[in-house]
């Protein structure tokens, strides 16, 4: 089996969880990975001060695809303040495979646009 | 005899003369498919700068010592054979920082002195970035409209598009590219200079990926302006060319102002060197243009025909097998003829960051993305693409190499 590659990496790109749109919604962000010209765009609904529903929209790799949908099955049901919280490390060791440093923004793009639609802040996470 | 025109097979065997081309990773050996972005540099190049830092490194047109009077007669000299390589003057033959950089010149020292509210600076949606961003610039500081020229589902221009934006008579400036560094499409840039110039336009080529592949005489181009750089043509990196009209460059300001490009300084103005001088301020690029003189006298020795007949033939080659993959999507113009040595395609399902990470495994190297030509990626309708590109020294073996690369990847992906 390929290393990077894995089944459930290739599963999460052929079919992304929570992806497509979602109107109305409470919180939104658009970005890109200038490098590649990876896309994502998220629509989230809150309530009750957690994220109740939450798609992903965009193009790009198997990495940043495949990141995205397996980071959104933990996006749902979060505090919308526990978001701002996360890490690059929280996505890695969430993909557990190895991603290497040009790959690295490919998979950090979901939770840089998730934290640009919760917190305002679009910085590449850390 | 062989004609070197209408050989279909590859005629140059020179990939010895390249010692990364003899690095293995991993046990095996590199395949260098990304010519466009730069090119690997031969012997002599590494030489004749190593020679120059060892030997006659001094600052130039300045010291009477004998060591400064041969730096300064190599990086002269070098010019001398940039300019004959390019079928142009030595005098309107500047050296730039990159193609890049010579682009840039033209915007500022040209285009903000000519260019006002109601011109039209036209361009095409084949420009790399650097031949678009200047533009904007200029257009945003001077109020002018920037306009495209549109880019055919084969990718090629359309010279009655053309004429059509010509009869408006307010082309003041249209910027093209000589080869597409996506597309591989070889424009018909004398024509277009020849309807821009009949129009009262200027025309400004960019030749980047021009240079490196194909014999250029920018005299018979017949533009105003052609830049290139030296890195994709076997150079070092830090050297670009810009050829000038020399009545233009006579009447232009200067780019930057500084040390060299003066002939006399006051306490509140100045006046300019000669050309090329006046538009090179400051110490320049010595090293790199030996690095490039050396450079062009390879290509010369090869012959810029036979470089030409040799990616031609891997061209072809390289678009009939990669047919026999299933799911490969080449775009740009069909026909090897049609196209410099450039493939960009999409592997079906496999987004082309994938193909070049998957590929890399094998050394296969390519480029991934949007290739500085975001624009025309939007056109295209496609996110980013892969791309080969060759080079003098690549063969058979590299397209059969990437060829089998690419299977094992869409393997993976199946």
């Amino acid at each position: 089996m390929d290393d990077l590659y894995r089944d459930y990496i290739l599963d999460h790109y052929k079919q992304p969880r929570n992806f497509g749109e979602l109107d109305p919604h409470d919180l939104d962000a658009h970005d890109h990975n200038p490098l590649c010209g990876d896309e994502l765009g998220v629509h989230i609904v809150v309530r009750d001060g957690r994220i109740a529903e939450l798609r992903f929209h965009g193009q790009g790799c198997a990495i940043s695809q495949a990141a995205a949908s397996i980071a959104s099955e933990e996006y749902v049901g979060m505090e919308v303040g526990d978001v701002g919280e996360l890490d690059a490390d929280w996505v890695l060791d969430l993909l557990g495979i190895p991603i290497s440093a040009t790959r690295r923004k490919c998979a950090l793009l979901n939770l840089k646009v998730m934290r640009g639609a919760v917190t305002g802040d679009a910085s590449w996470p850390e | 005899m062989t004609d070197v025109a209408t050989t279909t097979t590859p005629v140059l065997d020179v990939r010895a003369d390249f010692p990364i081309l003899s690095r293995e990773i991993d046990g095996r050996p590199l395949v260098y498919l990304d010519s466009a972005a730069t090119s690997q540099k031969p012997e002599p190049v590494i030489q004749a700068m190593d020679d120059y830092y060892r030997r006659h490194n001094a600052n130039i047109h300045r010291g009477v010592y004998t060591l400064a009077q041969e730096a300064t007669d190599l990086f002269e000299g070098a010019r001398e054979r940039v300019a004959a390589f390019t079928g142009a003057e030595t005098p309107t033959t500047i050296f730039t920082r990159n193609a890049t950089e010579a682009l840039n010149l033209v915007a500022y020292a040209w285009g903000r002195r000519n260019v006002g509210p109601g011109d039209v600076v036209l361009l095409t949606e084949m420009e790399h970035h650097s031949n678009i961003v200047p533009w904007q610039l200029l257009c945003c500081d001077t109020g002018a409209e920037l306009r495209y020229l549109h880019v055919s589902d084969e990718g090629t221009l359309s010279l009655d598009e053309l004429d059509a934006e010509l009869a408006g008579g307010r082309v003041k400036l249209a910027a093209f590219a000589h080869v597409s560094n996506v597309l591989g499409t070889v424009n018909p840039v004398a024509e277009i200079a020849a309807r821009v110039r009949a129009a009262g336009g200027l025309s400004v080529v960019d030749g980047a990926q021009a240079v490196p592949q194909m014999p250029v005489d920018v005299a018979a181009v017949g533009a105003d302006f052609y830049a290139w750089t030296g890195h994709k043509a076997l150079g070092p990196t830090g050297i670009g060319v810009l050829h000038g009209r020399r009545s233009i460059l006579e009447d232009m300001r200067p780019f930057l102002g500084g040390g060299d490009m003066i002939r006399t300084v006051d306490w509140q103005e100045s006046t300019w060197n000669d050309l090329p001088w006046k538009f090179e301020a400051g110490t320049s690029m010595v090293a790199e243009g030996v690095g490039l003189g050396a450079a062009v006298d390879y290509l010369s020795a090869l012959g810029m025909e036979s470089v030409r007949a040799h990616e031609r033939a891997l061209v072809a080659y390289a678009l009939e097998r990669l047919a026999e993959i299933g799911g490969v999507r080449v775009i740009g113009p069909p026909g090897a003829e049609d196209r410099g040595g450039v493939i960009s395609f999409e592997l079906e399902g496999v987004h082309p960051h994938d193909v070049a990470e998957l590929i890399n495994r094998e050394n296969v190297c390519v480029r991934a993305g949007h290739h500085c030509a975001m624009p025309l990626m939007r056109r295209l309708g496609v996110p980013a693409t892969a791309r080969a590109s060759v080079g003098p020294y690549n063969d058979t073996s590299d397209v059969d190499a990437l060829v089998a690369a690419l299977v094992k990847a869409k393997k993976v992906f199946a």
